[in-house]
């Protein structure tokens, strides 16, 4: 009986088990984002690019609302063309959103979107979104930013009317910190 | 590591007594010393975090503005709770396991006497650092002792970065005083006490500590994720880089939650030392306490989300988090059920320690009944955020983790200093303690069933009669806490002599040594009495 050698193995487990959670708190990120999608929960659209369209079904109607919303702080006008729009599912719409940057500088933006409710979130398919990339506009700027949607038949039958809804970021420090720091390093 | 080898070196023992000076309490590795140090370190911050929680009742004493900035309410508000919980609560529970539970095993002293010392000395370095924040430009942490991103990522101000390395510092130490408990509890017992004989303070602490490893780590990973967001420009919790602030909070409660169980696990503990030696009875059900206390750790895991039923989680998810959360009152009733079976027909006796164990049993089952309340998921959308949840965690909190930490500072003072308790001053402590917390606390669950919101400086008019019933109870409640520092000053200096046995139906291995207990205990391993045999 060696007290001190099974101090020393218990010991190593607990350190060990301690990584181990504290690498448990990381993956969470990944799994949180992982069970999102699996679920469709929290209104995060995962489909997207191009889709193979195959004829409406004319049978359904779905009303889709389109919201625009400003994260504190961010002065550019932004709102969608039209508030809203009649659909069927399987039919491909275009529509747009309409931004303008007022202030006398450059300034980059990045809109997050979201779908409530939450369950129909997998069955909206966007095959072109502004919202795939940033968006910049200079000083006084205004731009009409496209969005190609179809939904999918398969949506549920007790789901008629759907929000998607975008919150516009301003991104400007960011990127710049980043495009110098880019510079920098090409210096 | 002379303590370790306790046969050899047990002759000299004997006689070597602590080291003169403040070198003694740097360098110490003894156990009695660091749980004195973490004992008087959790008083001072126990009336630190009290004078917060009187600034934040005196400003809401009457509706309107009147003592402090709405901004420093918020740095009140926040420091108050990480105070209490990280400074207070956990360090308390830290010390009592350092004097106790060699003593209760029969073991000369902690497994890791080094890394004991290295576990209490960064406490107050880690305490300083916080409390400094209060001092810097852009004041101290204002995001509430839940940190929520964004509030305090984005909007944080400068300070966060120290608030981030105080929480670094005290997880690390958490962590390992938990590795020594473990270490201590299943390597240092003495021959012949089976895991099924452990005394009930060493068992909920073991299953403590386990919860301290797995969920310690977690909230350093979150904090780390926190600074890497607001200093090296990830974006875990921010939207607009793709992250998602929802996420901070599943990560947090998922900490959080076996958090407040690490608060009151231990008190469970001590309670069931005590109440069964004032009813001079065994106490009841001692297999069904070990299991209920391990299935509610385990049971905490799963029901994180119970703090987060208004975000927005689909249907299925607030009904599984309601009814797992439900469920942990099962094992919570099993425990209440024993402690009052143990009383059934035993001769009671009601001194101080007992009366604040009496008082424990009750009022902790209160807030258990609110807690229940609060996790109806439908109900909790009214509830949430409210003075209801507020009253809620002080009791489960106050009249339950700190009085049963006072219990337990009152049933083993005499072992600490070899003096008994002047029995009056005891009662008045407790008296004014019981009737201060419930005029604070009670009148809290109307307030928030009407409709009061929590953390703020300012309230409507028909809030105005409660709030100041519960300042005044508050004001009762934290000038009474001097007659205990005053009782524990006072015990320290003199008092009737206390025996070994110091209560009369007083059961178990630290009652065999003489008080006060010498410096060196059980240098050789001791005989287990026949009551625990
Ligand atoms: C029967 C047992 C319990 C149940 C069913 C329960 C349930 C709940 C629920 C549902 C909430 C969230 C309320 C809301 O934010 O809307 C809550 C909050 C809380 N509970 Fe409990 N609880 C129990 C026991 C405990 C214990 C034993 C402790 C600690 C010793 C505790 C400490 C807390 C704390 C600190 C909060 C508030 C956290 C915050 O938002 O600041 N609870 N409880
Ligand atoms: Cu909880």
């Amino acid at each position: 009986m060696n007290v001190q050698a099974d101090n020393r193995r218990l010991v190593r487990r607990l350190v060990f088990s301690c990584v181990l959670m504290f690498g448990f708190g990381f993956a969470l990120v990944p799994l949180y984002d992982v069970f999102c999608e699996v679920t469709g929960l929290n209104g995060k659209i995962t489909n997207t690019g191009p889709v193979a369209v195959e004829g409406p079904d004319l049978s359904r109607q779905v009303r889709v609302r389109l919201l625009a919303v400003h994260n504190e702080g961010m002065p550019w006008e932004f709102g969608p063309v039209d508030g809203l729009i009649e659909t069927h599912p399987g039919e491909m719409k275009q529509t747009a959103f309409h931004a303008t940057n007022p202030t006398g500088r450059r300034m980059v933006a990045q809109a997050i979107p979201s779908v409530a409710p939450a369950e129909a979130a997998e069955y909206l398919h966007k095959v072109n979104c502004f919202c795939f990339e940033q968006q910049t506009l200079l000083a006084g700027e205004s731009v009409q930013m496209p969005l190609l949607f179809v939904i999918d038949k398969k949506l549920p039958e007790h789901i008629r009317s759907l929000t998607l809804s975008y919150t516009l970021f301003d991104i400007s420090p960011e990127v710049s910190v980043a495009e110098s720091s880019e510079k920098e390093q090409s210096l | 590591m002379n303590t370790l080898d306790t046969t050899l070196h047990a002759g000299e023992h004997g006689h070597h007594g602590p080291a003169k000076g403040i070198g003694r309490w740097l360098f110490t590795t003894n156990h009695k010393d660091i749980g004195t140090l973490y004992l008087w370190f959790s008083l001072l911050m126990f009336f630190t975090g009290g004078c917060m929680a009187l600034m934040i009742r005196a400003e809401l004493f009457q509706p309107g503005l009147q003592l402090v900035e709405p901004g420093f309410f918020n740095q009140m508000t926040t420091m108050h709770g990480l105070i209490m919980v990280f400074g207070a609560v956990m360090p308390a529970f830290v010390g009592l396991a350092n004097w106790m539970v060699p003593m209760m095993i029969g073991a000369p002293d902690m497994a890791l006497p080094r890394m004991n010392n290295w576990s209490f000395w960064i406490l107050p370095f880690a305490f300083a650092m916080m409390i400094s924040t209060l001092f810097m430009d852009g004041g101290a942490p204002n995001f509430g002792w839940t940190f929520y991103a964004p509030l305090s990522t984005t909007y944080a101000p400068p300070s966060v970065t120290y608030f981030i390395f105080a929480i670094h510092m005290m997880g690390i130490s958490s962590i390992m005083g938990a590795i020594n408990i473990i270490a201590t509890i299943l390597n240092l017992r003495v021959p012949g006490m089976t895991m099924m004989k452990l005394p009930l303070f060493c068992w909920t602490w073991l299953i403590t500590a386990f919860l301290l490893i797995a969920v310690m780590p977690v909230l350093a990973g979150v904090v780390t994720m926190m600074l890497m967001d607001i200093h090296f420009g990830t974006s875990f919790f921010n939207a607009a880089g793709g992250g998602d602030p929802v996420l901070f909070q599943h990560v947090f409660w998922f900490f959080g939650h076996p958090e407040v169980y690490i608060m009151i696990l231990p008190a469970f503990g001590i309670i069931s030392q005590i109440i069964p030696t004032f009813a001079r009875k065994r106490l009841f059900g001692y297999a069904s306490m070990v299991y209920a206390t391990a299935s509610i750790a385990i049971l905490s895991f799963l029901v994180w989300a119970h703090h987060m039923f208004t975000v927005g989680i689909p249907l299925a998810g607030e009904l599984f988090f309601m009814f797992a959360t439900m469920l942990i009152a099962v094992p919570t009733g099993v425990k209440v059920f024993n402690w009052v079976a143990t009383m059934f027909r035993g001769s009671m006796t009601f001194e101080t320690p007992m009366l604040f164990a009496l008082a424990f049993v009750v009022l902790f089952t209160i807030g258990g009944f609110s807690g229940l309340m609060l996790a109806i998921a439908p109900v909790d959308f009214q509830y949430h955020d409210t003075y209801f949840v507020v009253a809620h965690f002080h009791y489960v909190l106050v009249p339950g983790a700190v009085f049963a930490i006072m219990a337990g500072a009152y049933y083993w003072l005499p072992k600490w200093t070899g003096h008994m308790l002047d029995e009056r001053m005891g009662k008045l402590h407790f008296w004014l303690s019981f009737i201060g917390v419930n005029i604070t606390f009670f009148p809290m669950h109307f307030i928030g069933l009407a409709g009061m919101p929590r953390r703020i400086p300012d309230y409507a008019l028909q809030f105005a009669d409660f709030n100041m019933v519960a300042s005044i109870g508050a004001f009762i409640f934290g000038l009474s806490q001097l007659v205990f520092l005053w009782n524990v000053i006072a015990c320290v200096r003199g008092g009737e002599k206390a025996a070994a046995r110091s209560w009369e139906g007083a059961e178990g291995l630290e009652w065999e040594v003489p008080s006060p207990a010498p410096y060196h205990t059980f240098a050789t391993p001791p005989k287990l009495p026949e009551s625990q045999r």
